[in-house]
């Protein structure tokens, strides 16, 4: 009852400090709860003619005439139907089981007689900056927020808290902005707060704290999540919102980046990076999936974070029909889809900027020497010549291109294309023969061509399926026959491939042959391992970081030619056995995408030419790019015997460059797809053309941009005439610092959507954000520089009872710290965090069945860290949708399918387990019980500073009595049996801790995991 | 709030007079009740697990749910079609494949006959292959709905549209909802658990357990059914039972302490949880132990203790709701039959058959299956069309055949049709949306009124769809 009255409270104050009824905040969120799902915007659920979504409607009335009279609320139908005694006639229905409460009828009979004043929902108006209020207790102000929060206070009659003491802001501020407790070192060192702030601030830590708040927004996940979960390497987005949010960089060109940085004027690889965000989606990769189906599922999920995340709308309802609350129409929805719908789903070669500079350093070196070989004697530039000019006196070959139709259910699906290539997309697997069919017309082949092409869906382009856009083809068998029902083999001869792998073993890590990963007899090499009969060996282009992602075409030829008395039917088997054994792990080796032809006569060296050498031999010199008559040139010197000295050492240089990283970004379709709404969603039932727009209740387009083009979608949604943007970043901004947003529903600030507790504070954090130049650290500067922000968090019985929400925000804020924050706690305190920042994601332990059949769908790789990298902060945890690290899963972590702006924040039995139980809250016990059994001072003194190290305090006389006899009876009472096996269990693998008696240790153990298992310990108090 | 049968714990009291004697410390003024219970007040102190009464009096108070990954074949296990047997390698009619997608094969692979002798199993005759004896022998407390079917033809999506009630990811699962709206009746085992068997894990994931946007406390919790039964139950290696109580005493007396100086009650929140941490620690061990069953009782099921088998996990869902637990889910995925159907088929039966009819004829002779739902099926059937050779079928959303047993519906009975190939449900067709609507209202709700708000709307778990299947009900 004390919740509901508090409520009332806070729902009536505003009548307190206004005179007049406020439409927007008082009288549309009763109608929009409670007439809205049959007197709302949706017009195929309208019933009675009758809309109370729009002033012209409502005062217009239904079929049944006019609902309100303004000025006189007892001839409006509207008072007397939602105060009826008749079932029949009272509304809501019964049925709804929503009749009105007294105080909202009051407060529409006032609204009606102060002359019914319409005015648009609050947060679709642009925020004005309020005038700061007027306050008594004037010294406690430390900036506008405090006047906004105090002003709301004295209204209520309450004063604000006492400050907190230094300590207790010291913690607070270093878990708020930095997300980890501070050191003793910087405990004593303790400065004023204002420079601390600054200093935790501009830490690199502040990028990992805030950044994991938007990565959550962004649905940030390590795997790609359905059936498959495959592992995605898409760790450079995570590394670029962490320093993107170091960096400071303006919230609207962090979100525009985000959205369309590939369209941006030249693009860098950080702004095409940026563009993760869009391809945090999940994709399906289960045998059978459609790829159209999920790519249309994927810009759905997209739109819905965007809409969470950026317009505080959940615009999801609008992808079947008309929002029911919310003034987003059908056909609007699919209006910003357009914006999407020429997403293509690509990725790029990510280089770290170290692997940058060494990939330019030796680029630039071989191109310098295959300059000084071309410049040493004009022998080689005639030499160079007359070889072109002799590939270019020869004939083209005509080759007849087969179109492939596929056989078989394996579940793969072959996407054919214009040019009659076809691409594997969807389910890759990873062993395993394609059968394909084709006709032709033709007199007699005498040759047959496979192109093993590029695409902008294949791993850093292809032409393969492997993490390196790789490929191997483990046997080429075409065959061919007169009569479809007598195909015959044909003698296939004369393999030629235009790049050739050195004869390899096949590497057992990527391509295990099951899960052990031993090295097996497979082999990769030259073309002739295509057609040796032989299905362990393979042809692959794989050959350096540089080239692997080049094109590459083979040949084959027939001794006899093929005679077919004109129409011809060919069966294609695409053998494939190079893939490791688990079709659920990136362990593919599949070519991605493939063409292939036959012809009448034999090939000739300019058919065997890499396509990007051929590209370019038939190009006028003049119009050669230096980077294509680099490689045409270099080419040709591959090919002569005289240069196998600096050919050897140039390949030494290729073979230094590093791998990079398959990155999945977004990138624009060269052909633009077409929209078409889909009825109820369905993506079945495509109806009409919707070009792009953007919804008619929010602000127009930035005039003077491309009206359609996704960049100008970008910057939209983060125009300064937006009336959601700053509002709902600072919001959620708050709703960290606080626990609450000032509106609680921060995903949503729509009609459904609360009140916010302060809407005036609201509105001057938004304008201020804007007029910063949309500044986050300001505003972080800003809040944590607030009276309101350092007040203790001591909770009186009278404020626990008043307001347990802490929504009038009479004291600081204290509540759990996130998931992540818990495990860093226990690793900073204890001091195991190997705080560096960025690169791949880890594998801390975790046990290992979680990662197996039957608790994971297949198999997942889950090589537990035996260094330093176990102690990462939690952020970098590898994070899989389908079995998520089960300790920060407890702790409320989201598994990242969905966008998610507000997590739950609950206390479990589970979480007490984990703290309790778990191998890394152990081991970071141990480690405490180290620096416990190593600090100087007598066992009081050394547990006290342990104790600050949890918590930061000192513990009181009480508190340390107790740790301290805990420690002699646990002493007293050491079995060193037990104690042998725990550290022998637990022991970090950073630390050697057999030299610390085992009676010691164990006791010392027992009062560190008292110490990390404290409320106060992962608290922000 | 923490429940009252904690409070006598004798275990747990003995180790805290030794906290407070031989440290000589006391926990003050405040009595341990009125620590634990005596902020009734605040929202944030109320237990989200305590029993809670639904919209109607119930005919179920539990459910196990036998969710069989993979999707069955309707068609060889449960539909005998004489008409498909008779077109054995025929092309299927081109009328029933218009606008039809399907997954792996091409829509026109030739028609493939039931695989399995049937026969007619209990009074009522009801028909299933006599691959399944045991099940059979249950049918007189069976209602056998033939004519289930769905959206998805997926796994992971279909899967999550039976879970959740939404192809999209991120909504409360149908366990999770149950325990939203029930509670639990046991405060030392979670209110949801799951547990896992057979060739793979679920296709979903773990969003077919998730709470979604409820409250985390509604998340279906792990059991494994060897090893520790519950991640991170067991205490650490080297710490003994009295050591870990002897921490969690001093864990909570500190904060008791923190307590009374700040005033927060989410404190005692987590003091209580602690204390029940530690009693799951004791009971949990306890229940998921069947080796602690007579031998005639695992025999029945056919399980073996220490084995990870399906049977083992069905007698472990008896010894679960018998102690409370509002809902266990089972997934055991292996039916997903694109080949080998006849010889997969044959082991599955052989690994569900028994342990699901030892499930139902044990809870009966307990007197619990009046009041425990049993569901058994999978998230779509399988082609009447081959894929491959001659043994194997792809997924198919039009048709399934799902059952129920217990809590509230009729035994004995048969619900729906299919077509004469088992291509389409044709008779009292029953939707995803249409079973969900009817398990929510064998417990007692209103599909329609249980809702939770979030992201500016009332979320339901029937979503805008759903009609109780009012003939299967007693």
């Amino acid at each position: 009852m004390r919740i509901t009255r508090t409520a009332a409270l806070l729902l009536l104050l505003p009548t307190a400090l206004r005179a007049e009824v406020d439409f927007a905040t008082q009288i549309q969120p009763i109608l929009s709860q409670n007439c809205y799902a049959c007197h709302g915007p949706d017009d195929s659920a309208l019933e009675g003619g009758l809309r109370l979504d729009t002033q012209e409607r409502a005062l217009k009335g239904g079929d049944g005439g006019k609902v309100i009279v303004p000025g006189d609320p007892d001839a409006s139908e509207l008072i007397k139907r939602v105060t009826h005694s008749d079932p029949d006639e009272i509304m809501p229905p019964p049925v709804k089981k929503k009749a009105l409460p007294p105080e909202q009828v009051a407060l529409l009979k006032q609204w009606i007689a102060e002359g019914a004043k319409w005015g648009t929902h609050w947060a679709f108006t642009a925020p004005q900056r309020p005038p700061v209020p007027q306050v008594k207790k004037r010294e406690w102000v430390k900036n506008p927020i405090d006047a906004f929060v105090l002003a709301r206070l004295e209204a209520q009659g309450l004063s604000p808290a006492e400050p907190a003491d230094a300590t207790t802001l010291l913690r607070r501020l270093s878990l708020d902005l930095i997300g980890l407790p501070p050191t003793l070192e910087e405990i004593s060192a303790m400065k004023s707060p204002e420079l601390e702030i600054e200093r935790l601030i501009s830490s690199p830590h502040f990028g990992e704290r805030w950044g994991r708040e938007w990565l959550d927004a962004a649905r940030y996940s390590d795997s790609a999540g359905y059936e498959k979960d495959l592992a995605r390497m898409h760790h450079f987005y995570r590394d670029w919102v962490v320093d993107a949010t170091n960096a400071n960089m303006p919230y609207d060109a962090f979100v525009i980046k985000q959205i369309a940085g590939d369209l941006l004027p030249d693009a860098t690889q950080d702004d095409r990076i940026a563009t993760g965000f869009l391809r945090n989606s999940m994709t399906n990769e289960e045998g059978g999936a459609k790829p159209e189906q999920f790519r249309i599922e994927g810009i759905f999920d997209r739109i819905d974070a965007i809409g969470k995340s950026v317009l505080g709308l959940t615009a999801q309802c609008a992808q079947c029909h008309t929002h029911k609350y919310d003034p987003l129409t059908h056909e609007e929805y699919y209006g910003m889809y357009a914006f999407l719908n020429g997403i293509e789903e690509t990725s790029l070669a990510a280089h770290t900027p170290a692997e940058r500079q060494t990939t330019d350093r030796l680029l630039a070196e071989i191109s310098i020497r295959e300059t000084q070989l071309r410049q040493s004697s004009p022998e080689i530039e005639k030499d160079y010549l007359s070889w072109q000019q002799q590939l270019l006196a020869l004939p083209r070959t005509e080759w007849h291109t087969l179109e492939l139709y596929q056989l078989g259910d394996s579940g793969q699906k072959y996407w054919p294309q214009p040019d009659r290539s076809i691409i594997n997309m969807g389910y890759a697997n990873t062993r395993g023969t394609e059968v394909f069919t084709s006709s032709l017309e033709i007199p007699q082949i005498r040759a047959a061509r496979v192109e093993v092409m590029n695409d902008p869906y294949l791993p850093m382009n292809g032409p393969g399926r492997s993490t390196r856009g790789t490929a191997a083809l483990s046997e080429f068998v075409l065959r061919a026959g007169a009569d479809p029902e007598k195909i015959e083999p044909l003698k296939w001869t004369n393999p030629v491939a235009s790049v050739n792998a050195a004869e390899t073993p096949l590497d057992h890590m990527r391509f295990p042959n099951d899960g052990n990963r031993k090295p097996d007899d497979r082999k990769i090499g030259p073309a002739a391992f295509a057609l040796d009969g032989n299905e362990k060996t393979a042809w692959s282009n794989e050959r350096d970081a540089a080239r692997n992602n080049d094109p590459a075409v083979l040949t084959f030829e027939l001794a006899e030619p093929f005679a077919t008395g004109g129409k011809v039917h060919f069966k294609y088997n695409l053998v494939q056995r190079h893939g490791g054994y688990n079709s659920d792990e990136n362990q593919t080796f599949n070519l991605g995408r493939l063409r292939l032809s036959v012809s009448a006569t034999a090939p000739n060296a300019l058919d065997q030419l890499p396509p990007l050498v051929l590209e370019t031999l038939l190009l006028e010199p003049a119009k050669r790019t230096p980077q294509q008559e680099q490689r045409l040139f270099a080419h040709w010197r591959e090919t002569q015997p005289r240069f196998a000295e600096i050919t050897k050492q140039i390949e030494t240089l290729y073979a230094q460059v590093p791998q990079p990283t398959w990155a999945l970004v977004a990138a624009e379709t060269k052909q633009p797809r077409e929209t078409r709404l889909f009825e109820r969603g369905d993506q079945t039932q495509p109806k009409h053309i919707v070009k792009p727009r953007v919804p008619a209740f929010l602000h127009p387009l930035p005039a003077g941009e491309n009206p359609e083009s996704r960049l100008t979608f970008a910057k939209w949604l983060v125009d300064p005439k937006s009336p959601v943007a700053a509002r709902v970043m600072v919001n959620r901004i708050w709703q960290a610092y606080f626990g609450i947003g000032l509106l609680e529903t921060s995903e949503d600030f729509g009609h459904q959507a609360a009140r916010p507790s302060h809407p005036e504070l609201l509105d001057w954090l938004a304008c201020e954000f804007m007029s910063s130049g949309w500044d986050r650290k300001h505003m972080h500067r800003l809040i944590v520089g607030s009276a309101t922000y350092r007040q203790s968090s001591r909770l009186t019985s009278e404020l626990r009872e008043m307001d347990p929400q802490n929504r009038l925000l009479a004291r600081g804020p204290r509540f759990r710290v996130p998931a992540e924050t818990v495990r860093d706690i226990q690793l900073a305190a204890s001091g195991l965090l190997h705080p560096v920042l960025g690169g791949r994601s880890v594998f801390p332990p975790a046990p290992a069945y979680l990662f197996q059949r039957p608790v994971s769908y297949g198999p997942k790789t889950w090589d537990v860290e035996t260094d330093a990298q176990r102690y990462r902060r939690a952020l970098y945890t590898f994070r899989f949708r389908s079995v998520p690290y089960p300790m920060l899963t407890t702790f409320d972590a989201p598994n990242g399918s969905v966008s998610c702006v507000r997590r739950t924040l609950s206390t479990t039995p589970l979480q007490a387990l984990v703290t309790l139980n778990e191998q890394v809250s152990l081991e970071a016990a141990l480690a405490l019980a180290h620096r416990i059994l190593t600090d100087s001072g007598t066992p009081r003194e050394t547990i006290s500073r342990a104790f600050q190290r949890c918590t930061a305090r000192l513990p009181d006389a009480e508190e340390l009595d107790a740790l301290e006899k805990l420690y002699q009876s646990a002493l007293a009472e050491a079995d060193v049996a037990n104690a042998q096996i725990l550290l022998q269990t637990y022991q970090p693998v950073t630390l050697d801790l057999t030299k610390h008696p085992l009676p010691q240790l164990s006791a010392a153990t027992t009062v560190a995991r008292v110490l990390l298992n404290l409320d106060e310990t992962i608290t922000k108090n | 709030m923490i429940p009252p049968s904690l409070l006598h714990d004798t275990q747990r009291s003995f180790s805290r007079r030794w906290f407070m004697k031989d440290c000589g410390l006391s926990l003050g003024s405040v009595a341990l009740t009125s620590m634990l219970g005596g902020q009734s007040a605040s929202a944030a102190t109320i237990n989200p697990q305590s029993p809670k009464a639904p919209h109607f009096p119930a005919k179920a108070k539990n459910v196990i749910f036998l969710f069989m990954g993979g999707a069955p074949s309707h068609i060889d296990l449960f539909d005998q079609k004489p008409e498909l047997i008779k077109m054995d390698g025929k092309n299927p009619p081109a009328e029933l494949l218009k606008g039809y997608r399907s997954a792996f094969i091409r829509p026109e692979n030739k028609l493939l006959g039931g695989k399995f002798p049937f026969k007619k199993f209990g009074k009522c005759g009801m028909e299933m292959a006599e691959l399944l004896p045991h099940i059979g022998s249950c049918a007189d407390d069976i209602s056998l709905i033939r004519s289930m079917h769905t959206d998805a033809f997926n796994h992971a999506p279909a899967q999550i549209l039976m879970s959740t009630g939404s192809q999209q990811f991120g909504r409360p699962s149908l366990g999770s909802w149950v325990s939203y709206g029930l509670g639990s009746e046991n405060q030392n085992l979670p209110a949801f658990v799951v547990m896992s068997s057979g060739f793979k894990g679920p296709s979903g994931g773990n969003s077919n357990w998730a709470s979604g946007f409820l409250p985390s406390v509604h998340d279906g919790v792990s059991f494994n059914s060897i090893g520790e039964p519950v991640l991170y139950l067991s205490n650490p290696k080297g710490i003994t039972r009295q050591q870990q109580r002897q921490t969690i005493d001093a864990v909570n007396f500190l904060n008791h302490k923190r307590f009374e100086s700040i005033g927060d009650p989410e404190i005692n929140t987590r003091i209580a949880a602690f204390e029940m941490a530690f009693r799951m620690q004791d009971v949990a061990p306890e229940v998921t132990d069947i080796s602690l069953e007579p031998e005639h009782v695992q025999k029945m099921y056919g399980a073996q203790p220490g084995k990870r088998s399906f049977a083992n996990n069905c007698l472990l869902a008896r010894r679960l709701i018998e102690r409370g637990v509002r809902f266990v889910e089972l997934f055991h995925e292996s039916w997903d039959q694109h080949g080998n159907l006849v010889g997969d088929l044959k082991k599955n039966c052989r690994d569900v058959d028994q342990a699901c009819a030892a499930l139902i004829t044990d809870l009966k002779q307990r007197g619990l299956l009046d009041e425990t739902l049993i569901i058994w099926g999978g998230e779509f059937g399988r082609t009447p069309m081959v894929q491959g050779g001659a043994d194997g079928r792809d997924h198919h959303p039009n048709a399934f055949t799902m059952w129920l047993a217990g809590g509230g519906v009729k035994g004995g009975f048969e619900l729906g049709k299919t077509d004469e190939l088992g291509f389409n449900a044709v008779e009292d067709r029953v939707h995803v949306h249409d079973l969900n609507a009817t398990i929510l209202h064998l417990l007692g709700f209103d599909h329609i009124q249980l809702t939770y708000r979030a992201q500016g709307r009332d979320f339901r778990l029937t979503d805008v769809h759903g009609h109780v299947v009012k003939k299967i009900l007693t």
